[in-house]
């Protein structure tokens, strides 16, 4: 097949400080990890003609640390090409956008970036901040939130209850990815716990959404990720000479856009997502040595496992109980980094970062054991979902 | 704080409304029959513009739900029950609301449910209760 995919590569990534509260300007996040990302690649900013970010201005809450006019206004590379949204086939839509454009040759090198900042925006707006106040719901939201369904814990833990009642999944399956994130944190230098987790700590820890308790959460934090994206015939210029092939995107939204009013067996508009990016590729599941899989919740990462063809639907559970197998050295190692669940909610980016770090073989303590070459990526859920698929060349 | 409630449209005030007479409406169309939820311009499945609103019955079944532990809201104080209800009309029409009149531990995914309806602001938000015979 001929695809845009194969015109592009990885050439550089990035990672700013990550913490809890870092009471920084998530601007000079995004900056630093632009900066890294750019360091890493060996390229300057006058070799930089693109800038892509999810999820597009920065915001009150957190949630959007920086877009492309608060980078931009920093690092001046008057971008030939440059793009920001939250529409996008998961977080790391703004990835795809960024290929599609190097690919369609608008642009050679993209600094692609993703900062967030709820930590801090939470301790501020605790501190009497501003903080937008209104009890006026506008948007799809009306259909959950005057309801007192205010968290994606409650949307997503309903999906939770039922995938427990239909297929047998147990709380202590759910824990199992809630413990092996925990295990692979405490390897992870920049993850924020890092103390061991038991799964008696997971079983008693206080509920938050049923069945969703503290552990299945993952955490807010502060921190930015950056990577380069280059034409394959640019990427000769850049530091590394084994850049990453994005191998397959996953884009498609194969059912309703809703919460509520779609699937609700699984994980909702994931599956579209799975099922394209396996329809661009001759790789198979059984190709894949490391999966960095979304966990803003413990059954997003349960869920994307059974879309994505590692296991049947509905055997989420059993594929993850007593954790041999998502380990760091079992037959599927899963969420090296430790996910966001203990590495920190970094909005679906520490994924396509740890997802290169593997590939590159940079884990340290961390490191998958048998050079894995192909890894594949996803973000988001519930909100669209995507997959990228990615491996060395 | 006050309680969150839904900004009143145009588009949605049938539906946000009809709690003032007790009652569950929908869109629905008129070509193909569809309940059509939430509100929209057109019919999603036939694309027909002739959209007509009807009252349904107010009963309906929990397909899933959670328990909600957090306060989120200083208004809204835990535990309670969030629950996808299936209307009895349209098993694919859904609305995300509260249970209530029942422990929070008593709620089943396929109990059936009837409407009941809570004032906020401008708006009445529908809730369920258990069906009792």
């Amino acid at each position: 097949m001929d695809k845009f995919e194969d015109r592009v590569r990885i050439t550089g990534i990035g990672m700013s400080e990550v913490g809890r509260r870092l009471d920084r300007d998530p601007v000079g996040l995004a900056v630093d990890a632009c900066l890294a990302a750019m360091a890493d690649a060996g390229l300057t900013r006058n070799d930089v003609d693109g800038l892509s970010s999810h999820p597009g201005p920065q915001t009150l809450d957190g949630y959007s640390g920086a877009g492309i006019q608060d980078v931009e206004q920093v690092l001046n590379v008057h971008p030939r090409w440059f793009n920001s949204g939250h529409e996008s086939s998961g977080h790391g839509g703004a990835l795809v956008q960024a290929a599609l454009a190097v690919a369609a040759g608008l642009a050679r090198h993209v600094l692609v970036y993703r900062s967030t900042w709820e930590s801090t925006a939470q301790l501020r707006a605790k501190a009497g901040g501003a903080v937008a106040s209104s009890p006026v719901i506008i948007d799809d939201l009306q259909w959950l939130i005057p309801s007192g369904a205010m968290s994606a814990a409650n949307w997503i833990g309903a999906y939770a209850t039922r995938h427990m009642h239909r297929y047998g999944t147990t709380r202590e399956q759910l824990g199992a990815i809630a413990l092996n994130a925990r295990r692979n944190a405490m390897l992870n230098p920049w993850a924020i716990y890092r103390e061991p987790l038991t799964m008696d700590d997971y079983l008693s820890a206080r509920m938050i959404s049923t069945p969703f308790g503290l552990y299945d959460c993952d955490v807010p934090c502060d921190g930015a990720v950056a990577l380069v994206v280059s034409a394959a015939e640019a990427a000769r210029d850049t530091r590394r000479r084994d850049p990453i092939r994005i191998e397959a995107v996953g884009t498609q939204l194969a059912e309703r856009w809703t919460w509520d009013n779609g699937e609700i067996d699984q994980l909702p508009l994931i599956r579209g997502a799975a099922e394209s990016m396996w329809s661009r590729t001759d790789l198979k599941p059984k190709d894949v040595d490391v999966a960095l899989l979304y966990d803003g919740f413990t059954f997003n990462c349960l869920s994307w496992l059974e879309m994505l063809g590692f296991c049947p639907e509905g055997e989420g559970g059993r594929f993850v109980e007593g954790g041999q197998r998502i380990a760091l050295d079992g037959e599927l190692p899963l969420n090296t980094q430790g996910g966001q669940l203990s590495g920190g909610r970094l909005q679906g980016y520490s994924f396509l970062h740890e997802a290169c770090v593997q590939l590159w073989g940079e884990g340290g303590d961390r490191q998958v054991p048998r050079s894995p070459k192909v890894a594949v990526t996803t973000s988001g859920g519930g909100a669209p979902g995507g997959a990228i698929l990615l491996r060395l060349d | 704080m006050d309680r969150p409630y839904p900004a009143i449209t145009k588009e949605n005030a049938f539906f946000w409304t009809a709690g003032r007479d007790n009652v569950l409406r929908f869109q629905h169309c008129v070509a193909c029959h569809h309940y059509i939820h939430p509100p929209r311009p057109r019919c999603p499945y036939c694309l027909a513009d002739e959209i007509e609103i009807v009252e349904v019955s107010g009963r309906g079944s929990i397909a899933t739900y959670s328990i909600n532990h957090h306060q989120w809201h200083p208004a809204l104080p835990p535990p309670y029950a969030i629950a996808y209800v299936e209307i009895a009309e349209a098993a694919y029409v859904r609305l995300t609301a509260r249970i209530v009149n029942c422990a929070p531990d008593e709620v089943r995914i396929d109990m059936p449910v009837r409407v009941t309806f809570e004032q906020v602001g401008p708006a009445w938000i529908p809730m369920f209760e258990p069906e009792r015979p």
